[in-house]
């Protein structure tokens, strides 16, 4: 096994790790806000890490590029979604 | 070790169907119906359906999603009333019979089939070069079958009218939908500024690479409707009165040049939509051209509704 295989063993499961404390998250936090943050971590860093380690095995770096562009697009889309579904939650009260 | 995966993924898939089923709110069923296209798009990408996963993922669970939380929002009013008048047990065992059946005959019917079933892709193979197009599945659905395509096509421009139909009196020829207002500085027109670029960017890449791998004119309209709809729901534009003439011809545009190239097919090639030889890859490219921007407008169409407000 080499350097970077290790590297994206190690990384892909602390993604997949984050990926499950958000889930965790979702399904314990208390309000609305709190599991959004919880979401947020999934998205940001667990796709982050999990891109982060299938970068040393793409083939070129076109799709090398694809693959951060996919984190970033999806940065971009949770971040707005949350800001609107908290000033939504926050407009309505909180609802269990 | 990926079959574990692959029947973990089943498993859920059909769980997640049981549940969509089940569930007594309109709003989440919906969501469960979002959640389950995005798993069967897991399904098709694992049976290297790659093509399939795409308009699975663009159209199964984005825009049919879209549609379903829509209607589900506009249900929510009624839906108390539609609970009361509950159908009593005797209708539905009778219902989950008639269901159980159904589901019993077509698992007959696929278990009863041929193995290995019976396949015309070796024909396929072996004649793609007449097509000049490197993806078969671009190959089959805008040469070989390229009739089905056309009829796709056109029933969806006449889902659209179907839609359209749907106006009240007053508001006949009108803009569809809502008016859409929010928060000019706020993210979601942030969102509809920043994202529709990017977003044609990647139609356009996912429509010209169909010609040779996955992808293609369906997914890629559906990407540049998503952006549009974007940019209305943001209140930086709105959607045009659908009595406009360019609208309407902007909507037919794409099936018309199809028909005139099939038609022109019987006098060049001996048959409705069969190319000239040497001339179907040109062809098939401006078939596909013609067609994007009207199945895009198409799709935003449908999903932006009947025509509520008068033009004005």
């Amino acid at each position: 096994m080499s350097f970077l295989d290790l590297f994206t063993i190690v990384a892909v499961s602390a993604g997949a790790f984050f990926f499950l404390a958000g889930t965790v998250g979702l399904l314990r936090f208390p309000d609305a806000l709190t599991r959004l943050h919880a979401l947020t971590k999934a998205d940001n860093l667990g796709l982050g890490l999990v891109v982060l380690g299938l970068l040393p095995h793409v083939d070129g770096v076109l799709g090398g590029l694809k693959l951060v562009a996919i984190w970033l697009l999806a940065l971009l889309a949770s971040g707005a979604v949350s800001q609107l579904i908290a000033r939504a939650a926050r407009r309505t009260g909180p609802r269990a | 070790m990926i079959e574990t995966l692959n029947i973990g993924l089943a498993l859920l898939v059909l769980a997640l169907a049981v549940w969509t089923v089940v569930a007594r709110d309109t709003f989440a069923a919906a969501i469960g119906f979002v959640a389950y296209g995005m798993l069967l798009t897991l399904v098709w990408v694992q049976l290297r359906g790659v093509d399939v996963a795409l308009i699975e993922g663009a159209i199964g669970g984005g825009l049919t999603g879209a549609m379903l939380i829509g209607a589900s929002a506009r249900l929510r009013r009624t839906e108390a009333a539609v609970r009361a008048e509950c159908p009593g047990v005797a209708t539905r065992l009778a219902a989950a019979l008639v269901a159980a059946c159904v589901t019993a005959a077509l698992a007959v019917a696929v278990l009863a089939l041929p193995d290995p079933a019976p396949t015309l892709a070796h024909e396929t193979a072996a004649n793609m070069a007449a097509t000049g197009v490197g993806n078969p599945i671009t190959g089959v659905l805008l040469a070989f079958r390229a009739m089905d395509t056309l009829l796709e096509a056109i029933v969806v421009l006449f889902a659209m009218i179907g839609v359209w139909s749907l106006a009240p009196d007053r508001a006949w020829g009108g803009r569809p939908g809502r008016l859409h207002r929010a928060d000019p500085d706020g993210i979601l027109a942030y969102l509809a500024r920043v994202l529709p670029p990017i977003g044609i960017v990647v139609a356009v890449y996912i429509f010209w690479i169909g010609a040779a791998l996955p992808g293609g004119k369906f997914q890629g309209a559906s990407i540049l409707a998503a952006m549009w709809l974007l940019v209305v729901m943001a209140g930086l534009t709105d959607a045009p009165p659908v009595s406009r003439t360019w609208l309407r011809l902007a909507l037919v545009a794409g099936p018309v040049v199809f028909i005139a190239i099939g038609a022109a097919g019987v006098a060049t090639a001996g048959a409705f939509l069969a190319y000239p030889d040497g001339l179907a890859k040109p062809l098939i490219k401006v078939i596909e051209w013609a067609l994007l921007p009207s199945l895009a407008l198409t799709l935003a169409l449908i999903l932006a509704g009947a025509p509520e407000r008068p033009a004005r």
